[in-house]
């Protein structure tokens, strides 16, 4: 396991006078880094895992820089979501580091472009290891500890892709929609426990992983995004939530549309 | 992490192509660790081996880190004999394979983290069940043997330790060996009712009971008052092969200790015509609801009665209803249901708050037959005076069992739920203080899986300088460097300390 940065024991009593404990996985670029930003300003003492080092860095420094009188060095990791190993050690480490957890949210996602005559075995288990290995792999982890402490909040974030099976992304979409039925399962088991599961369903959202994309539909950005999300998130209304709003609208167009017309559609 | 493309393009699938043998390595998890009241609790490291070389390792690796271990089974004491700030937890609960069960017999060998609920649902269908089980079935075997607990029917059968043939023990050295009555008797003895100090139980063999139907005849009698309850048990213990009372803690006076008692015996072959339907699984089901409402919520209508106001006038109409019971006469109840009165609610203990710090404590005092009378008056009516009553009573009659640390003797035990809120933990610890010293003054002792508050003084004061003198020669002769550690054993074993640890 690769860290770029050891805990910072000294700041762990300015931990205990945090708003909340939050992790974010998936947290260099596009909505988890804004999250990451986002929560460091109001006060939380956050953690930032993602695999691009360099950026993570450049996150926590920006973060560290920005906060509010109050400030809790937001601690990095390195770490690709694909090594799943490493997932209960850094878990742990992590949990031990912030003094605990309130928030977790999962914003690591790849989407490749596909093309439509393109089927590929090799690039679709990879971006299955992405957007749900890690997902499992760490969403266990957290759920485990959420569940015994009787506490916490899980954020997934899904995509309004997995409303729908369409023509330009089978396999991001089959990721999205399975994630949302793990999140639901995990909703249900861990509701009696006073744990709340939120499945996040964004719209098209300016980040780096949707750049390659020729056209976005309304696309908001990932700062209003971020902060849609925490709203929702600490919230008490939404399970399951598009974001922005609007997208609900589309989305239950899209899932109204019968089969043999969606599929002459280019949605 | 978002990807940029050209990133995806060297994401190479990892995942090896066939399975290769797998090395010992237990799994784990970082958690939240509570004793089953939810009064004490902490984050710890939590391993789940899956045999006794991943227990062993899961010692090594967590002695390599420089931790101590606390051994876990179900996690159903009520106090801290399975949690461990600071350290790390070994949970056998996914080593639940029964290896054997023997039909002629009715010896079955399994392994640590099988239940209470695996081992009867296991037997009954063929014809047996489980001489002792707790007033819930979740307990593992192994944690049954390590706090050695009794049933309703104590004073009959004994202890699960009674039970027991032998047992396989992981030594913190990592050596596993077998101990029964005739191998390592000396380990035997101590390892059962010795809360996991002296090793990991990874296997347990023991006794079941041949019955002749899934159906136990059943009677209620209402008592009213302590006293009554002790003359009337005292006169059956030879007729009854179970006898439990329950108590109403709020009754003062001539009513002091009021209450139903269930006298029970198992039918002979031939009285149950349909035995071969009543000793099936679904016949054993416990209700799916009760009076009407799904039983997975009632704890939240439990919750809104969970104060004094609420608790008397529950207790209060169900002492009413036990009169009309006692009308009804002999009636029969499928032994699930007889014996596994706590798992009737779910979660029951919620209805004691689920924030931090809130929760219950369970205190059980077990006194000689001699002092039992006055000593449970003494504890009744000082609690009441203290403002601290206990919201369930429990009654047992006990015998003396041949184990190393035990809270057997020829006497009875009262059981008894406290409720704790951050407010009244202090004044709770201080009342169960002075009772704690009733409670010894009298020649009494207390259990460990319903402990949370009694300190060094009183351990000592219970088992006597010489079973205390041989239990910790065994401890640092097998555990030299104290590796095997809870919250229950640096609060009750410290070197010194009071009667009641702080709250």
């Amino acid at each position: 396991m690769t860290q770029t940065a050891a805990a910072q024991p000294s700041r762990s009593t300015d931990r205990a006078t945090a708003r909340g404990r939050a992790l974010v996985v998936g947290a260099s670029s596009g909505m988890g880094a804004a999250l990451v930003r986002q929560l460091a300003a109001e006060g939380y003492a956050v953690a930032a895992v993602a695999r691009r080092a360099s950026l993570l860095e450049a996150l926590a420094k920006e973060a560290d820089a920005g906060a509010g009188h109050v400030v809790h060095r937001v601690l990095h990791r390195a770490h690709d979501v694909t090594a799943i190993d490493e997932v209960p050690e850094l878990f742990e480490g992590i949990v031990r580091d912030l003094g605990g957890l309130d928030l977790f949210v999962y914003a690591a996602g790849t989407m490749p472009d596909v093309g439509p005559e393109e089927y590929d075995t090799e690039k679709d288990l990879a971006m299955l290891d992405v957007n749900l290995g890690g997902c499992f792999a760490w969403t266990n982890q957290v759920a485990r500890l959420f569940h015994s402490q009787r506490s916490g909040t899980i954020v997934g974030i899904g995509s309004i892709a997995g409303d729908r099976g369409r023509k330009g992304a089978p396999v991001y979409g089959a990721t999205k929609a399975a994630m949302a039925t793990y999140l639901e399962s995990l909703r249900n088991r861990l509701s009696e426990r006073g744990v709340r599961v939120v499945t996040i369903k964004p719209g098209m959202v300016e980040t780096p992983m949707t750049e390659h994309l020729d056209k976005l539909v309304m696309p908001v950005s990932a700062e209003r995004a971020a902060r849609e999300i925490l709203r929702v998130a600490r919230g008490r209304l939404w399970n399951v939530r598009h974001v922005p709003l609007r997208w609900l609208g589309v989305s239950l167009v899209i899932r109204s549309i019968p089969s043999f017309l969606f599929r002459r559609t280019n949605i | 992490m978002e990807e940029s493309p050209e990133a995806n393009a060297r994401t190479a699938r990892q995942r090896p192509r066939s399975r290769p043998r797998r090395e010992v390595r237990p799994r784990r998890g970082f958690e939240y660790v509570e004793g089953w009241g939810m009064s004490v609790g902490s984050q710890a490291r939590v391993w789940r081996p899956t045999s006794s070389e991943e227990v062993a390792e899961a010692l090594r690796r967590a002695r390599a880190d420089g931790r101590t271990v606390a051994l876990r089974g179900a996690g159903c004491s009520y106090g801290d004999a399975s949690t461990n700030a600071g350290g790390d937890v070994v949970d056998v609960g996914r080593m639940n394979r029964i290896l054997d069960f023997d039909e002629e017999t009715g010896v079955a060998d399994c392994e640590a983290g099988v239940t209470i609920r695996d081992l009867w649902r296991h037997a009954l269908p063929r014809g047996w069940w489980p001489k002792v089980v707790s007033g819930t079935m979740f307990p593992t075997l192994a944690g049954a043997a390590g706090m050695n607990i009794h049933g309703k029917n104590n004073y009959l059968v004994g202890t699960i330790g009674d039970a027991i043939l032998d047992l396989d023990v992981v030594l913190p050295s990592g050596e596993e060996v077998r101990a029964s009555r005739e191998e390592r008797p000396d380990l035997f003895h101590a390892v059962i009712g010795g809360f996991g100090m002296l090793g990991a139980i990874t296997r347990v063999r023991l006794h079941t009971k041949r019955i002749h139907s899934g159906e136990i005849e059943v009677a209620g009698i209402s008592v009213p008052n302590v006293g009554a309850m002790m003359e009337y048990v005292d006169a059956h213990t030879d007729d009854a092969d179970y006898l439990v009372g329950w108590l109403d803690c709020f009754g003062r006076g001539d009513a002091l200790g009021r209450g139903l008692i269930h006298h029970a015996r198992y039918l002979e072959p031939g009285e149950d015509p349909d035995a071969a339907r009543t000793m099936t699984l679904a016949h054993q089901q416990l209700p799916g609801s009760i009076l009407g409402f799904p039983k997975g919520e009632v704890w939240r209508i439990l919750r809104l009665l969970a104060h004094d106001p609420g608790i008397r006038l529950l207790n209060f109409t169900k002492h009413q209803m036990g009169k009309l019971e006692q009308r009804k006469g002999w009636y029969r109840q499928s032994h699930a249901a007889f014996n596994f009165l706590l798992d009737f609610v779910p979660n029951w203990k919620f209805a004691y708050g689920r924030r931090p710090g809130k929760g219950l404590i369970q205190y059980q005092v077990f006194l000689p037959k001699e002092t039992a009378l006055d000593g449970f008056t003494e504890v009744l009516q000082r609690q009441q005076r203290r403002g601290h009553v206990s919201y369930l009573g429990v009654l047992k009659r006990h015998r003396p069992d041949p184990f190393l640390l035990t809270h057997g003797l020829d006497g009875w035990s009262m059981a008894m739920d406290f409720k704790v809120t951050p407010g009244t933990r202090q004044s709770l610890w201080e009342t169960c203080d002075e009772l704690t010293r009733v409670v010894l003054e009298r020649g009494g002792r207390f259990y460990f899986a319903k402990d949370a508050v009694i300190g060094p003084r009183a351990v000592e004061a219970m088992y006597g300088a010489e079973a205390l003198g041989a239990f910790r020669a065994l401890k640092d002769e097998l555990d030299p460097e104290e590796l095997l550690q809870t919250d229950l054993w640096r609060r009750a074993f410290a070197a010194e300390g009071a009667f009641t640890a702080s709250a």
